[in-house]
C-alpha cells in the first residue's frame, strides 16, 4: 500500500551492503578521500566510527532547543505578568506582579517550548534532505550497514569494484 | 558495557535484538486476554462510576467538610508520582550514562505516559462540573477573566501538562527508529502502519545525527521537568497553612516518594511482563538488582523524611502541629498511618539483602507493599491533616470512601492497565536501537573499536 505523494526523483548511485562496521567505515573513508561526498549511511542505532567517517560535526538542533527554551520563558513572564495587570484582582494581599509564583509557570513554559522545538529542528532538519529519493534495503534498521553513493552511470564499474574491495557484501545499483 | 550485566559476554547479535524484540509484538497469549480483559472490565466500573458522577454530582463521594480533598486527590497524587520512576530511568539514567537503563527504559517511560495520562483525570474528576475543566486555562473569553497564577492549582496545571506533553514526546521520539525496525521486517497492513508510524525514518546519517542530539536535549530538558513535577504537586499543599502541609521539606520528600513509588509499579510491572513477553535473557537479574537498589535508596530518603516531619512537628512547639502528628499513629486512622510507616520506612529496608533484591518474587511481593503504602502515604497527608484543621469542633468529620470514590480508584488502575498492555503488544517495549547501540558490530579486524 502506498499514499498518493508526488513521486520523488531517484538519485542514480551504487547500494552498498556491509555487514562489519570497520569495512564500511573504509569505504566511507575512501570514497570521500576520492571526491565522492554525497554519501548517505544506514545504520540500525547511531555509530560514533561513522560519524567521524562521515566527518560530521555536532548538530544545529542545539539551536531549536535554546530559542524554544528561551522563547518559553519569556512567554511564561510575559503572559503571567500581563494577564496579572491586565485585570488587577487583589489576591492574599500580594503584589498583582509576583514574580515568585510566576517562575513555577515560566519555568514549565521553558521545558514545553524547549522540547517542542527541539522536534520541530528534528523535523526541519531532518526534512532538509528529504526531497530526493535514495535506495534503501529494509535490513539496514537491522544488522546491515548500508552506504548510498551518487554516481554518474560511467563511474559505477569502478566504484563497485571499489566498494568490494573494502569489503561490501553486496552492491546494487540505483538508476533515475 | 553492561547489557546484561557486568563481565558478561553477549553473544547476541544486532539481528537477534530485533527479532527477539519483534517476537514479543506477535499473537499473545491466553494469560494476556485475561489480564486485558480484567483492565478493561476495571476501567467500565470507573465509566460508569463516573457517569453517575456526572449524572448526580459529587455529593456521592465520600466528602466530609473540612475533607474536601480526599480519595480524588489521594489517587492523583498517586499516579503523578508513579509517573516519576520512568522519567527516572529514561531520563536522568541516560544523562549519568548508566547503561542498565537501556533494557527497561522503554517500558518504564510507556508507565510514565499512562500514569500521567491517569492522573490527569483526577482533579477533572474531583472538579465538580467536569465539562468545564478548560476554565483552568489561561484563554481569551468573554469578561477577559484570567486564571489566578498566584495559586498552587495553576502551577500544577502547567506543570502536568507540560509533563504529558513531554514525556509522552520523549517516548514517541524514542519509538521512532524502533517502529521503523518493526516495519522492515513486517508484512501487509501491519508494514502499511508501522511505515506510516515511523515518519519515514530510515537511519541515515543524517537522522541519527539530528537525532541522537535531540534526544540527549530532550532528557536534559526531562531531567529538571521531573524533578519540578512533584515540587509543583508538594506545593499545592505546603503552600497552604494546614498543620500536617505546611513543610518546607515537602519538594524533596514528595520526589523521593514519588520515584519510590515508581520504581514499585515498575516492578509489579516488569516482573509478570518479562515472563510472558520471554525477555528473561534482556531484562535479567541484574536489571531487579539495580531497581531494587534504587527502590532501596529513595525508600531510605523517605525513612528520613517521614522521621524529619515528626520530628520538626515536635521541634516547632506548635500545639496543632503535635497533634496532627500525633493522631497520625495514634489516631483514629492510625491503620493508614501504619499502613504508610511499614509499607514505606520498613519493608524498603529488607532490599538491603541481596538474597532478596535478587529473589523476583520477594520483589513483587515487596512492590505490591509500595504500591499500597505510597497510596496510604497520600492519603494520610491529604485526607487524615483535612480532617484536623482549624475547628476543632469539626474534628469528627472524617472522610468516609464510598463506592463512587472505590469505583474511579478501580476504573484509574484499568485505565491504566488497558493502555499499557495494548502498547506492549503493539511497540517494542525494550528499545531495539539502543540495545544495540551497545553490541559492538561485527569487524573484519580483530581488536578495532575505540569504544570496546
Amino acid at each position: 500500500m502506498k499514499l498518493p505523494l508526488p513521486k520523488r526523483p531517484v538519485v542514480p548511485g551504487l547500494l552498498a551492503s556491509f555487514e562489519h562496521i570497520d569495512a564500511a567505515t573504509d569505504a566511507i573513508r575512501t570514497l570521500r578521500s576520492g571526491g565522492h561526498r554525497d554519501l548517505t549511511v544506514y545504520t540500525a542505532s547511531p555509530n560514533h566510527e561513522v560519524e567521524e567517517a562521515m566527518g560530521h560535526t555536532s548538530s544545529p538542533v542545539r539551536l531549536f532547543t535554546l530559542v524554544g527554551g528561551l522563547t518559553g520563558c519569556a512567554a511564561g513572564f510575559a503572559m503571567t505578568i500581563w494577564m496579572s495587570r491586565d485585570w488587577p484582582v487583589l489576591v492574599g494581599g500580594k503584589p498583582i506582579v509576583s514574580i515568585p509564583p510566576y517562575v513555577v509557570i515560566a519555568f514549565e513554559l521553558t521545558i514545553l517550548v524547549g522540547a517542542l522545538a527541539t522536534l520541530f529542528g528534528v523535523a526541519v532538519l531532518s526534512l532538509l534532505k528529504a526531497g530526493r529519493k535514495i535506495a534503501y534495503d529494509p535490513r539496514f534498521t537491522d544488522d546491515r550497514i548500508g552506504v548510498f553513493v551518487a554516481a554518474r552511470p560511467n563511474q559505477a564499474v569502478a566504484l563497485e569494484r571499489m566498494l568490494r574491495e573494502a569489503g561490501a557484501v553486496e552492491v546494487t545499483h540505483a538508476a533515475a | 558495557m553492561a547489557v546484561i550485566a557486568p563481565n558478561f559476554t553477549i553473544t547476541q547479535t544486532h539481528a537477534d535484538v530485533t527479532r527477539d524484540v519483534i517476537a514479543t509484538l506477535e499473537r499473545p497469549n491466553r494469560g494476556y486476554y485475561l489480564a486485558l480483559f480484567g483492565a478493561v472490565g476495571l476501567f467500565l466500573i470507573g465509566l460508569v462510576t463516573f457517569v453517575v458522577l456526572l449524572h448526580d454530582g459529587l455529593g456521592h463521594a465520600g466528602y466530609t467538610p473540612p475533607v474536601m480533598w480526599a480519595v480524588y486527590i489521594t489517587t492523583f497524587v498517586f499516579w503523578v508520582g508513579i509517573g516519576h520512576a520512568g522519567t527516572l530511568i529514561s531520563a536522568i539514567l541516560y544523562l549519568f550514562r548508566s547503561p542498565w537503563r537501556t533494557a527497561v527504559y522503554r517500558a518504564t517511560e510507556a508507565m510514565t505516559v499512562f500514569a500521567v495520562m491517569t492522573a490527569g483525570l483526577f482533579p477533572i474528576i474531583h472538579i465538580g462540573r467536569q465539562w468545564v475543566f478548560y476554565w483552568l486555562l489561561p484563554y481569551p473569553n468573554q469578561r477577559y477573566l484570567w486564571p489566578n497564577f498566584k495559586s498552587p492549582l495553576m502551577w500544577d496545571v502547567f506543570a502536568i501538562s507540560t509533563y504529558l506533553t513531554v514525556s509522552t514526546t520523549f517516548l514517541i521520539f524514542g519509538l521512532i527508529p524502533d517502529v521503523a525496525a518493526v516495519r522492515d521486517k513486517a508484512t501487509g497492513w501491519r508494514k502499511f502502519i508501522y511505515g506510516q508510524l515511523s515518519l519515514g525514518w530510515q537511519g541515515t546519517d543524517t537522522q541519527w545525527r539530528h537525532y541522537s542530539r535531540a534526544y540527549l536535549y530532550l532528557a536534559a530538558l526531562a531531567t529538571p521537568l521531573v524533578l519540578s513535577v512533584h515540587s509543583v504537586v508538594s506545593w499545592d499543599f505546603a503552600s497552604s497553612i494546614v498543620p500536617g502541609w505546611h513543610g518546607t521539606i515537602f519538594a524533596p520528600y514528595f520526589v523521593a516518594g514519588a520515584i519510590y513509588s515508581g520504581i514499585g509499579m515498575v516492578l509489579t510491572l516488569l516482573i509478570p511482563l518479562r515472563k510472558a513477553l520471554r525477555l528473561e535473557h534482556m531484562i535479567t537479574e541484574y536489571h531487579f538488582d539495580n531497581l531494587a537498589k534504587l527502590t532501596l535508596l529513595t525508600g531510605c530518603i523517605l525513612f528520613y523524611a517521614y522521621s524529619m516531619e515528626y520530628f520538626v512537628a515536635w521541634y516547632s512547639g506548635n500545639t496543632f502541629e503535635q497533634t496532627t502528628f500525633y493522631l497520625r499513629p495514634f489516631g483514629p486512622d492510625w491503620w493508614a498511618g501504619w499502613a504508610m510507616i511499614t509499607c514505606n520506612a520498613f519493608v524498603s529496608q529488607l532490599l538491603w539483602f541481596r538474597k532478596i533484591r535478587t529473589n523476583l518474587t520477594a520483589l513483587f511481593v515487596i512492590s505490591i507493599f509500595i504500591n499500597i503504602g505510597m497510596w496510604f502515604e497520600r492519603y494520610v497527608i491529604i485526607a487524615s491533616s483535612l480532617a484536623n484543621d482549624y475547628m476543632p469542633w469539626a474534628w469528627d468529620h472524617r472522610l468516609n470512601p464510598t463506592w463512587a470514590d472505590w469505583g474511579i480508584l478501580a476504573g484509574s488502575f484499568g485505565w491504566f492497565g488497558m493502555y499499557f498492555l495494548l502498547f506492549a503488544r503493539t511497540f517494542p517495549i525494550v528499545a531495539i536501537q539502543e540495545i544495540k547501540e551497545m553490541i559492538p558490530l561485527p569487524r573484519r579486524r580483530a581488536g578495532g573499536g575505540h569504544h570496546s
